[in-house]
């Protein structure tokens, strides 16, 4: 059981090495039977530890196994250790599993690309990675996988290097979550010089006994490591990179802006709620910021034309939605959100990679139109998961699990009825513009034409992904409905209940509630889309709409506060001491040279002369020594 | 003895400097020989006739007719005209310094020799002959490849091939 | 017998190297300036028989024959190369052959 536990990492890290030192001699045939086979094999390694896992409840909650030492340095001590509990498990299963579906899909999707054997190293490469990070035992190695993905995420979005904006939004992606990994490694460091220990568990433990809730250096810390998630969850204010980071292939928006590393924040602050606990402060504020940013990227996402900006924008904002649990104390409920997400987000963004493919890379949804009926089997999967993410009610996964977030946002003890007011608005702008882009993309008349279908490779995973859209959402059935905890019995060992405040509230009401404010979204997507597209053509040009689609204005913001400045003082700078010292160095050693070569001027008696100077002071000072 | 040796000092140092300052290469030339001939009674009188006829025959009869030919074959000019820009009086001062300095060295350098022994003894040639070939037989060879060597390089460096330019390098 | 005293004569010698040498360093045709030469070997072969003469040993005479043999080849070698350089410059002026002046 413990090798497989070190094994699911380390088998797609050995497809990168192989990949990537032989890649290049490989057929495409065995690019593609290592790079996707090599995922699959981990997703079977670990639907294998996760039956052991179950079958072993509830005595062992988790397994550990050290690989090697990797730090010993006085006091620091990190070691190359894995440890599977329940929370691991969902996240490794979430993301060997849909991952392997990307990378099948990935085989047909970029079969006509030249860097195909490069793609595949990278993504190999950033699983590995992300299962480094949800499998770590230690800070340490979390922080060497969350790098990983960072870096990987940079590779990925540059992917198509030759653009240079491409580029632009790979450095972009980059320096922002630098931002964040910034904070997160002093929060790192503090914990570390506090407790003199960076094994997870231990941090946990030592904290909750010895730091009081509240105090500041809790506080901080948790600011810290909220600084990390915030970065690389797109949350607000480090949000503006993840609209830009679609630059890169469809594949890789599915799997790392989508399902897996933009839900590394989640993973963090669910890993370490302990901490969290002990800073209430904190918790209300990534309740808050889960708030804001849901509303701000839904609005955002309803003004775009781009189809991929849209998932983008959608993904920021469900992302929201997850930290608003986060910052209500519903752990179990955001983790079951990120599963369910990862499913209806990574079906949208590879089935808006097969229209983009076959409308010859066009972007535009309001270039498209009529694909419904050209590409049944694209079109039925889109609108599975558009239902899903916009929670239709009872029929989608997503229903259940939104459900869950809106519940425990007002029903928790530290819950608030702003909080749910936010997020039943969410939900309406959900509905809105995912069914906006559903009828602007495959109803009306057919403005681009379609140049081929699509592939079984491309077509299967969409297919098992919208099952699980579906039917993923029956392992949590609220009290209302059937009553099936099975998600929250398996990860109640490691993230605890929500502490629930009793108050006169049902929950079939708030149900209720939710379900006639979705089903009223779809309605009024359908009129103004649809039905009569005029009532919307005067919003389209309306100076609120510019405004929505340009993020709310936040590229701009930045750019007048940070970018500007920035790049006056190096302007200024340009010419400063430290170029002195490099430009002067250069200067004497050209003056040396011209000196010098002043002696060399080629003439015989000039040569003579020098002879016999030289042969005059030697022998005047070996006479009179 | 000693006055004959004083008088072909003389004449070798007024010769030497006629030679280094005249304006005519062949003048300068002829000086020289009259020079090395004085400096040649000089050393009949250090008691080695052999050389003082080597130095005759060889420096002076061979070395410096190899100038003269030279000279008069390179045809430049009687009139020195030349010569004359070229040999301001100017140009004397710093070398004469140097000189000067390195004959003060000199002096100072060659005080320490010690005196002769009285008696007084010819070297013959048969003495050098044997030395030579006994003592020094194998420098005599190394001479002899050198002397080779000078023959072979003197061809070669003589030759006057019609330089052939490829036609992108001519100058036209 | 000659009674000069050797430092007298060796001064000699070297008065007349010396001349050799201001020759050497004020002359500008090439010519003197191997005239020159000739005039510090002579010398430098007189300094030889000088101490010859003082030690009563005949190395000296074998290292002036020596130094004779060396003297022909330098000047045959020498005016070889001389009549190269005339023909190549058309001068024989040794301030206009710096070609391999640095050109900086």
């Amino acid at each position: 059981m413990t090798t497989f536990i070190a094994l699911i990492p380390a088998i797609p890290l050995l497809g990168f090495l192989v990949l990537a030192l032989f890649g290049q001699k490989l057929t495409r045939k065995t690019i593609g039977y290592i790079g996707a086979g090599s995922i699959g094999i981990v997703a079977l390694l670990t639907f294998i530890a996760g039956i052991e896992f179950l079958k072993s409840l509830p005595q062992v909650k988790s397994y550990s196994v050290v690989i090697w030492e990797w730090i010993n340095a006085g006091s620091l001590k990190a070691d190359i250790s894995f440890s599977l509990d329940a929370l691991s498990l969902v996240f490794c299963f979430v993301i060997t599993f849909v991952g392997f579906l990307i990378h099948i899909y990935s085989i047909e999707f970029m079969a006509k690309d030249e860097g195909f054997s490069r793609f595949f190293a990278y993504m190999n490469l950033f699983v590995g990675s992300m299962l480094i990070l949800v499998l770590a035992d230690n800070i340490l190695l979390l922080y060497l996988g969350w790098e990983g993905v960072g870096l990987c995420s940079y590779l990925l979005i540059g992917f198509w290097y030759k653009e240079p904006v491409n580029g632009y939004a790979a450095r972009k992606a980059f320096i922002i979550t630098r931002i964040g990994d910034t904070a997160m490694i002093i929060g790192i460091i503090i914990l570390f010089l506090s407790f003199g220990t960076v094994n997870i568990n231990d941090l946990m433990q030592q904290a909750s006994e010895k730091w009081v809730a509240g105090s500041s250096i809790a506080v901080l810390t948790a600011a810290l490591l909220l600084g990390g998630a915030l970065g690389k969850s797109a949350q607000l204010p480090l949000q503006t990179w993840l609209p830009d980071a679609m630059a890169g292939p469809s594949p890789v928006s599915a799997l790392i802006h989508a399902a897996t590393m933009v839900t590394a924040g989640v993973y963090l602050i669910a890993r370490a709620h302990v901490l969290f606990s002990l800073a209430p402060i904190v918790q209300t504020a990534i309740a808050i910021i889960g708030a804001l940013t849901l509303l701000i990227a839904g609005f955002s996402a309803l003004a775009q034309h781009d189809l991929k900006r849209i998932l983008a924008y959608s993904t920021i904002s469900q992302i929201g939605y997850m930290f608003l649990a986060l910052g209500v104390g519903a752990w179990s409920a955001a983790v079951f959100h990120f599963m369910i997400h990862a499913f209806f987000k990574a079906l949208l963004f590879l089935a808006a990679g097969v229209v983009i493919l076959v409308l010859n890379e066009e972007h535009d949804i309001f270039k498209m139109g009529g694909l419904r009926k050209k590409m049944p089997v694209v079109y039925m999967t889109f609108l599975i998961g558009a239902a899903s993410l916009s929670a239709l009610p009872l029929i989608t996964a997503g229903f259940y699990s939104k459900d869950a977030i809106l519940w425990y946002s007002i029903s928790s003890e530290t819950g608030n009825t702003l909080l749910w007011i936010a997020g039943i608005t969410g939900a309406f702008l959900t509905a809105l513009y995912s069914f906006r882009m559903i009828f602007i993309t495959f109803f009306g008349e057919a403005k681009t034409q379609p140049a081929f279908l699509p592939g079984k490779m491309m077509t299967i995973p969409l297919i098992i992904l919208a099952v699980l859209s579906v039917i993923g959402g029956f392992v949590e059935l609220p009290q209302s409905i059937g009553e099936i905890h099975l998600f929250s019995n398996l990860v109640y060992n490691t993230l605890p209940a929500v502490a629930v405040k009793e108050s006169g509230h049902s929950e079939i009401l708030f149900q209720a509630i939710s379900a006639i404010i979705v089903l009223a979204g779809i309605y009024l997507a359908y009129t103004v889309y649809l039905k009569k597209p005029a009532l919307s053509e005067s919003f389209n040009h309306s100076r609120l709409n510019k405004f929505f689609e340009k993020g709310w204005g936040f590229d701009k913001l930045y750019d007048v506060i940070f970018v500007k400045p920035v790049v006056w003082l190096s302007e200024i700078d340009k010419n400063d001491i430290f170029d002195w010292l490099n430009v002067g160095i250069s200067r004497l050693t050209l003056l040396t040279n011209h000196l010098l070569s002043i002696t060399q001027n080629g003439k015989l008696r000039w040569y003579l002369m020098s002879f016999t100077i030289g042969i005059a002071l030697i022998l005047t000072y070996m006479i009179f020594r | 003895m000693n006055l004959f040796f004083y008088i072909a000092a003389a004449i070798a140092l007024i010769t030497t400097i006629m030679a280094i300052s005249g304006r005519n290469a062949i003048h300068s030339l002829l000086f020289l020989i009259l020079s090395l001939l004085a400096v040649s009674v000089i050393f009949y009188l250090l008691n080695a006739p052999f050389i003082a006829a080597l130095e005759v025959i060889i420096y002076a009869g061979a070395i410096m007719v190899l100038f003269i030919f030279v000279t008069m074959m390179l045809n430049i000019g009687i009139e020195g005209r030349t010569e004359k820009k070229w040999l301001n009086p100017g140009m004397w001062i710093v070398p004469s310094i140097l000189a000067a300095v390195l004959l003060a060295d000199f002096i100072l350098a060659i005080k320490h020799v010690p005196a002769s022994h009285s008696v007084d003894q010819i070297i013959l040639p048969k003495q050098v002959g044997i030395s030579l070939f006994s003592t020094y037989l194998l420098a005599v060879e190394i001479a002899a490849i050198l002397l080779m060597a000078g023959v072979i390089g003197a061809y070669h460096l003589g030759s006057q091939k019609k330089k052939v330019t490829h036609r992108f390098l001519k100058k036209n | 017998m000659l009674t000069v005293p050797v430092e007298i004569q060796i001064l000699f010698a070297g008065i007349l190297f010396l001349l050799g040498l201001i020759g050497l360093l004020v002359r500008r045709n090439m010519i003197f300036m191997l005239m020159s030469i000739e005039i510090m070997f002579n010398s430098a072969g007189l300094v030889f028989i000088i101490a010859s003469t003082h030690w009563k040993q005949p190395d000296g005479q074998v290292m002036f024959i020596f130094i004779l043999a060396v003297t022909a080849v330098e000047v045959a070698i020498a005016l070889a190369i001389l009549l190269q350089v005339y023909h190549h410059f058309k001068t024989l002026d040794a301030d206009s052959v710096n070609k391999l002046k640095d050109h900086n």
